[in-house]
């Protein structure tokens, strides 16, 4: 994952990106000068008190949201509008639930107009090796919450996006079903070989899946530090989320960040 | 009548589900499905008995002189009138000129507002411009409307526009507030595949607006109704509305009965036909949002 960091061109990189918004009632400044590269192949986790701007960050990357100031580059270049190299998951699944499994995959394709067959195929194969081959023609609402997150996985992948946004993915999901989800997903996306951006409030859900945990400051949102992960206790080979969740390394990790986070200040 | 069917349904369901239960039910299970049979038995029994009691009533008060019998006619009277009536072909005819009507008007209704709807959820400086006078339109009694509507559209147009008028602003209002409701992730997710406006409509906002749809429906046909009914009143050579009206200028209560009789005939098959299309369709729909 570390090799390719050398080379010259990071899959995103942000630069000098502040963003405010109007309302009648005020002015708020969201986002002030944040800076950021991540290489390709990088899972970065960005966690923040609610509020701080991270979700807002993603949806700049994503091409929904303009900057005020500053640069977003995907891949060499400026992110204008939403791209179909780059794939989006959100809290809440938002599977069509008058759509199949299947339809509900296949609606990256439909609208963005690739080919038909072979996307149905790539539908099929992803909802199989996640498990839901017997409910392609189900409707969302037969299946549970953790289902439909994976579901809603196979969705984002189904085109296949070279970055993938994820936007507190897990936090709608029980406590075990998010533990079990987390290890999955990550496994898949690092057989994929996919960027990962993962926006997170939750410290243990970023230090057990991310490469670089990013923490940034209450608003206006600004990089507060980052933290390259590492488990040297556990060999050369990064562990599954949840066995990082129980490496001597962990606590260390969860202690500094959470002593950054300020959360006692908030609630 | 609709209860009726509805219990009827209820039981028919609990019978199917306790069928495809199997053999290892315990004698306290069984006895609770006897005892909702027993009940479900009971209210129609009841709904029955009721209808049979005012109609007893209505026949026996006016022969004993409790009630004078130029102001409520009989059942038997009704009964006799309809037969003739049936028999000439003059109820199907006044049936049918009404039922189509009704129809029409609520489908004018649902597509017109359907269509205001989408007009004002694609340019929100449309609807705020707008939303005053669809409020002020709404909350005024259409039935006013209808002398206007005569002199303006004529005797057979005028019974459209109302039955039209009564349901439209309702059905706006409905649906452009069920557009709102739209999960806006919803909306940001097809956005992310370069969804246009027009796709969000499509894709997201039209299929995700069904139930609404459905309910805006199931309100506009008992609407429709009265707008034909008021605007037969005043306009029409036929309909249930103009034999109504005639029946009473002639005295006829006989004709009057017998025309309101039909018209609860009409209005129960209309909202059983929209409770069909609601079931299939919500069904298909995945039965609401569990997101």
């Amino acid at each position: 994952m570390l090799a390719s960091s050398a080379s010259a061109q990071p899959a995103v990189a942000i630069r000098d990106v502040t963003l405010n918004y109007f309302t009648p009632e005020r002015e708020t400044l969201a986002l002030s000068n944040v800076s950021l590269r991540v290489e390709r192949g990088e899972f970065v986790a960005i966690v923040g008190s609610s509020g701080c701007g991270k979700s807002t960050l993603l949806s700049m990357i994503s091409g929904l949201l303009r900057p005020s100031r500053g640069s977003i580059e995907i891949d060499g270049r400026l992110v204008s509008a939403p791209s179909p190299r780059v794939g989006y998951m959100f809290q809440k699944d938002t599977l069509l639930e008058w759509r199949t499994v299947l339809d509900n995959v296949l609606i990256g394709a439909e609208l963005l107009g690739l080919d038909r067959a072979a996307s149905h195929e790539r539908a099929i194969d992803l909802l199989t090796r996640y498990g839901l081959g017997e409910f392609l023609h189900s409707l969302p609402s037969q299946l549970s919450g953790g289902m439909r997150q994976r579901a809603a996985l196979a969705r984002t992948l189904c085109p296949e996006p070279d970055l993938l946004l994820l936007d507190e993915p897990f936090s709608a999901l029980d406590y075990q079903t998010r533990l079990a989800l987390s290890d999955e997903i990550a496994a898949i996306l690092s057989a994929e070989k996919k960027t990962v951006i993962l926006v997170t409030h939750d410290i243990g859900e970023a230090i057990s899946m991310a490469d670089r945990v990013i923490v940034m400051s209450r608003r206006p949102g600004r990089i507060k530090s980052e933290h390259d992960i590492r488990f040297p206790s556990s060999g050369e080979t990064r562990p599954s989320p949840f066995h990082a969740r129980k490496c001597p390394e962990f606590s260390g990790y969860f202690q500094t960040i959470w002593d950054e986070l300020d959360l006692h200040q908030v609630q | 009548m609709a209860s009726e069917a509805a219990t009827s349904a209820v039981s028919a369901s609990a019978s199917k589900s306790a069928a495809s239960a199997g053999p290892s039910r315990s004698p306290a299970y069984e006895s609770y499905l006897r005892g909702l049979r027993r009940r479900a038995m009971h209210i129609q029994a009841w709904q029955v008995g009721l209808v049979v009691m005012l109609l007893v009533l209505w026949e026996v008060a006016p022969r004993m002189g409790w009630i004078n019998p130029m102001l409520t006619s009989y059942p038997s009277a009704v009964a006799r009138t309809f037969a003739a009536m049936f028999e000439d072909g003059s109820l199907v005819t006044h049936s049918w000129v009404t039922f189509v009507e009704t129809v029409v008007g609520f489908v004018g209704g649902m597509v017109l507002g359907t269509l205001c709807a989408i007009a004002l959820w694609w340019s929100s400086f449309l609807y705020r411009i707008l939303d005053p006078f669809i409020v002020v339109l709404n909350a005024l009694p259409k039935i006013a409307l209808v002398p206007i509507f005569y002199i303006w559209l004529g005797d057979a147009a005028s019974i459209y526009a109302m039955a039209i008028a009564v349901s439209l602003f309702v059905t706006i209002l409905m649906l452009y507030t069920g557009f709102q409701a739209i999960d806006p992730d919803k909306i940001r997710l097809v956005q992310l595949f370069g969804a246009s406006r027009l796709q969000v409509l499509t894709k997201i906002v039209l299929p995700g607006s069904v139930p609404t749809m459905i309910s805006a429906l199931k309100v506009n046909v008992g609407l429709a109704l009265v707008g034909v009914v008021v605007g037969e009143f005043q306009a029409a050579k036929a309909g249930l509305g103009y034999l109504i009206t005639y029946g009473s200028q002639i005295f006829q209560m006989n004709l009057v009965m017998t025309a309101i009789v039909v018209l609860a005939a009409i209005s129960s098959l209309l909202f059983v036909a929209i409770q069909a299309i609601e079931a299939t369709v919500l069904r298909r729909h995945g039965g609401g949002g569990a997101s």
